[in-house]
């Protein structure tokens, strides 16, 4: 192993994904390639009305059919249920009234899927129909017929915040730009559908394999729904294929499979077709943005107002938590004193929505940085210069209370610039092609846990026996993202051994110290320093043992090549394996341990709803697209996207690149093409050929770029790099769109259809003018 | 009836209306061929037939008797990678790896009739595949890594003449 430059063996080097040998041969198992002895098939009843009262529930005939075991109604499992401590709202069933077309009503466990499905048809279910909201607008003038009692107005939650002074801010404005601003509803579409395995086990405990991203609070939920002791139940976490936020709650299919498994006392398996994905969606809200911007003659933003109203869909799930996400971030990537905020929760008869990579931060981001470019027209100025002239000065405290540590902007700013050409290009492409420029930035993990207490957010232990394998239990979930890779890179890193030595148990209840999840960008921070003092403490133990046996103190030895060597006298020295041997002499036992909780300045202000924001670092991104617009069609491709995102320090920059160019791929899907279609609370495409994820023919190349602004905090200074870049993508492109043919279009996706209205509205706008043919920018708005 | 799985012959019973996928995954036991959506969209259960990469989930497992199957399990083995799978494993290809024999499935069918695309035929050959990860541009690394494996591998193989 060749010492790099940076003095690591391992760190911020490319490194294939340690499970890649198990997904490349197909013999890595997600949890439908999961079956046991006697398995049965689950399958959901949804409600084919979006707001009414269930009569009655006649499971009968359904389980007269020959080969249904079980069935299962609301009456089965009665505790509610939700991410949230404030928002149980949720239950396996359906409970009196079903809240949108696609609600869970029933189930049933049969033989086969077969089976299963014909039993969903002798299922009679007596429904009285309730007037129902599908506009988050009208909804919040409901005075009747809300769709939980306990939320008058069909508002879940809505909170008001001002930092500074908004009203001095916007009296000392020279500009003034006011926009409304409007995002389609998007959906993770993960390509693994949902699946869980639920296998009741002969002492009566319950073991269940799931598609998860949060194994530990799936254990708590299982434990309140089932009511059974959380000792008695056993989440595995299996292979995951892709999260994006959509796993990161406990999903219908995940519960109704385990009241299945406990009724029938059999395994039971419940994979979702991909319409129920869409159906149990957790999705990106529809978000509506009232946004005001006051700015200087200087470039200087001296204020801001935003009023947010977010379609949350029937339940609470994270919602209030996206919303407070919304304004926590709406400001604070750059350094703005005055800062009115007011966002809503809206309920709505639709399927409930959740935490989508990027949580919170990307519509507001798309309206924010959509109308910093408007303002920098109208006072003339170079859009990149003028967010140049907003920078935050780090180490600081933004406005809202957020402790920022590091800060790469700056730099992925200048590096976007540079290797754009933005210089050449900006305002001076031909007509119908134009860049733009958008920043965006991320939390790296929550500094509050969703359940609030003092306890660590990561545990890991490490073991060492006389194998001389060391073996990490960690209860981090990878889900593609490189979690475990990132885990042994750091233990190899530490006791200077090859990542070969390391063997890792992730996310299993049984077995793993508790880890809070995969959401929230958390992983590569929390886990990663939980990670990092588990190995440094198993370190120090065998250093100890091999110094005491050379008769030198511990600080004489490094650890490196798979050798513990005196630093000076080379000749004092044993191989790893050695030195185990003498450390469990010494010591007895190895074992190690390691946590991590955020420091208590990292976590945010006292006002209300100041809990949702606060990180212990924040990663940044600046991009630059290139797009070239069919004045014809009104079709845009995007011809190249920069993207510089500063993660801290790149554990590993292959992972790195792939997560900055996963997130600019799902920006730009969201930004041009990517929008769930709602009639009456019906989902109109709810699959992967109706709804249109970007394929190969269609994604723009994207050149990443690395900026290490190394955090004081994060594990070897790393922040997170799986989130962050995908909020500046929709406004690059929209910024892009403006310099590329004049027009300004608010609502996303931006569809041909919405270029072509804007393109005649600017052309009888222009005529009316007399205004000249050249490339003039005429504002013309669509907005939804 | 009989299927000609990665070179094996397997003889099971199936129902007329039995999928390819469903016979490959539950029958078979070969659960690396995935199922990602319901109507044909996402490629993910890509397999080779005879050479042609088709969509298991819509293809019914009577039609394929006799017909010379290969699925990612057959691609190479824990011995040997295939190049494609060295190429898919090293170079960020597969994140989670959910897409994945799909897209091996594909590229491998594209690099068998033609050893040197040029990246407008990489991305054609891949366009029925979905990948919600990568954004794709690792996945045309993994593409390359594996073209440039087979050239070392057919350049060794060619005796030197002269």
């Amino acid at each position: 192993m060749a010492k790099n430059i940076n003095g690591f063996n391992l760190i911020g080097k490319p490194m294939a994904m340690t499970d890649a040998r198990a997904k490349v041969t197909g013999l890595g198992k997600y949890a439908d390639d999961l079956s046991v002895p006697g398995m049965l098939i689950g399958k959901i009843l949804h409600s084919p009305y979006a707001h009414a009262r269930i009569r009655c529930i006649d499971t009968s005939q359904a389980e007269a059919l020959a080969g249904v075991k079980v069935t299962a109604t609301g009456e089965d499992a009665r505790n509610p249920y939700g991410i949230l401590p404030i928002g149980h709202d949720e239950r396996a069933f359906a409970l009196g009234k079903a809240l949108y077309i696609g609600d869970n009503i029933a189930a049933v466990a049969a033989t086969s899927s077969e089976i299963a499905e014909q039993a969903l048809d002798l299922i009679r279910v007596d429904y009285e129909q309730l007037p129902a909201w599908f506009d988050p607008e009208e909804s919040m003038k409901a005075s009747s017929n809300w769709i939980n009692d306990e939320r008058p107005q069909n508002v879940e939650k809505e909170y008001h915040h001002v930092f500074g002074d908004p009203d001095k801010g916007f009296a000392e404005a020279d500009f003034l730009a006011e926009e409304r601003y409007y995002a389609g509803e998007v959906n993770q579409a993960a390509m693994e559908p949902h699946a869980t395995l639920a296998v009741w086990e002969p002492d009566n405990r319950l073991t269940v394999h799931s598609s998860t991203q949060v194994p530990f609070y799936l254990h708590r939920t299982i434990a309140a729904v089932c009511e059974m002791p959380m000792s008695q139940i056993r989440v595995i976490k299996p292979l995951i294929g892709g999260g994006f936020g959509g796993k990161s709650e406990i999903i219908p299919l995940e519960v109704a499979a385990c009241v299945l498994a406990k009724k029938s006392r059999k395994p039971v398996k419940i994979t979702y077709t991909r319409e129920e994905v869409f159906l149990a969606h957790r999705g990106r809200p529809i978000t509506i943005v009232y946004l005001k911007v006051g700015m200087a003659r200087s470039g200087k933003i001296t204020a801001v107002q935003a009023r947010v109203i977010q379609d949350g869909g029937a339940y609470c799930g994270y919602g209030p938590v996206t919303v407070l996400y919304s304004g926590a971030l709406l400001g604070a990537i750059y350094d703005i004193a005055n800062v009115q905020y007011d966002g809503f929760r809206v309920l709505t008869n639709k399927p409930a929505c959740g935490a989508m990579r990027g949580h919170g931060t990307v519509n507001v981001r798309f309206a924010f940085e959509s109308i910093l470019d408007q303002l920098s027209h109208q006072a003339g100025l170079d859009p990149l210069e003028l967010r140049r002239r907003n920078l935050l000065k780090a180490p600081c405290i933004t406005a809202n209370s957020l402790r920022v540590t590091s800060y790469g902007l700056p730099e992925c700013i200048e590096r976007v610039f540079e290797r754009s050409g933005w210089a050449a290009k900006r305002g001076k492409l031909p007509y119908g092609k134009g860049v733009g420029v958008a920043c965006s930035h991320y939390v790296s993990g929550a500094a509050n846990p969703i359940i609030r207490s003092n306890m660590p957010h990561t545990t890991v232990h490490i073991k060492v026996d006389r194998d001389a394998a060391v073996t990490v239990y960690t209860g981090a979930s990878e889900i593609g993202q490189g979690s475990d890779t990132m885990q042994v890179q750091i233990v190899a890193e530490v006791l200077g051994v090859s990542t070969g030595r390391i063997r890792l148990v992730a996310a299993d209840t049984e077995l793993t110290p508790i880890d809070l999840g995969s959401y929230s960008s958390r992983v590569t921070f929390m886990a990663g320093n939980a990670c990092l003092n588990a190995a440094r403490d198993m370190r120090e133990q065998i250093v100890a043992a091999v110094a005491r046996k050379f008769g030198c103190a511990a600080e004489d030895f490094e650890t490196r090549d798979g050798r513990i060597s005196h630093k000076e006298d080379q000749s004092r020295n044993l191989s790893f394996d050695e030195a185990v041997a003498v450390a469990l002499e010494f010591h007895g036992a190895l074992t190690a341990r390691g946590t991590y909780a955020p420091p208590e300045t990292a976590r945010g202000g006292k006002f209300k709803g100041a809990g949702v924001g606060p990180s212990p670092a924040y990663s940044y991104s600046a991009q630059v697209a290139e797009v070239t617009v069919d004045t014809e069609t009104g079709q845009v491709r995007v011809d190249k996207i920069v993207a510089a995102h500063d993660c801290g320090k790149a554990l590993n920059p292959l992972t790195v690149e792939g997560q900055i160019e996963g997130s600019v791929y799902m920006g730009f899907g969201q930004a041009l093409q990517e929008d769930m279609v709602w009639k009456d609370g019906r989902l109109m495409n709810p699959s992967l050929l109706e709804y249109r994820i970007p394929a190969t023919k269609e994604n723009p190349e994207i050149e990443s770029i690395i900026v290490e602004s190394i955090d004081p905090e994060g594990p070897f200074g790393a922040k997170e790099a799986g989130e962050g870049s995908l909020a500046a993508t929709i406004p690059a492109i929209a910024n892009a769109i403006f310099d590329a043919v004049g027009v300004r279009i608010n609502s996303i996706p931006i569809t041909p259809d919405k270029i072509l209205d804007a393109l005649r509205e600017k052309q009888k706008s222009a005529a009316g003018n007399k205004a000249n043919a050249s490339k003039k920018p005429v504002v013309a708005g669509v907005s939804r | 009836m009989h299927l000609q799985v990665n070179g094996e012959d397997r003889e099971i019973a199936v129902a007329p209306n039995r999928l390819l996928l469903d016979a490959l995954r539950e029958d078979l036991g070969l659960t690396g061929s995935k199922r990602g959506c319901d109507d044909s969209s996402c490629g993910c259960c890509a397999v080779l037939v005879d050479g042609t990469p088709i969509l298991s989930c819509v293809a019914l497992a009577a039609s394929y008797e006799r017909r010379e199957i290969i699925t990612v399990e057959g691609l190479g083995s824990l011995g040997e990678l295939d190049p494609v799978q060295e190429g898919y494993a090293e170079m960020g290809g597969a994140q989670c790896g959910y897409c994945t024999p799909g897209f091996m499935i594909a590229t491998k069918a594209l690099l068998d009739r033609n050893p040197n695309p040029t990246m407008d035929e990489i991305r054609e050959a891949l366009s029925g595949n979905l990948c919600r990860c990568t954004g794709y541009m690792q996945i045309y690394e993994s593409v390359k890594y594996a073209i440039e494996k087979l050239r070392a591998k057919s350049a060794a193989q060619v005796p030197a003449t002269r």
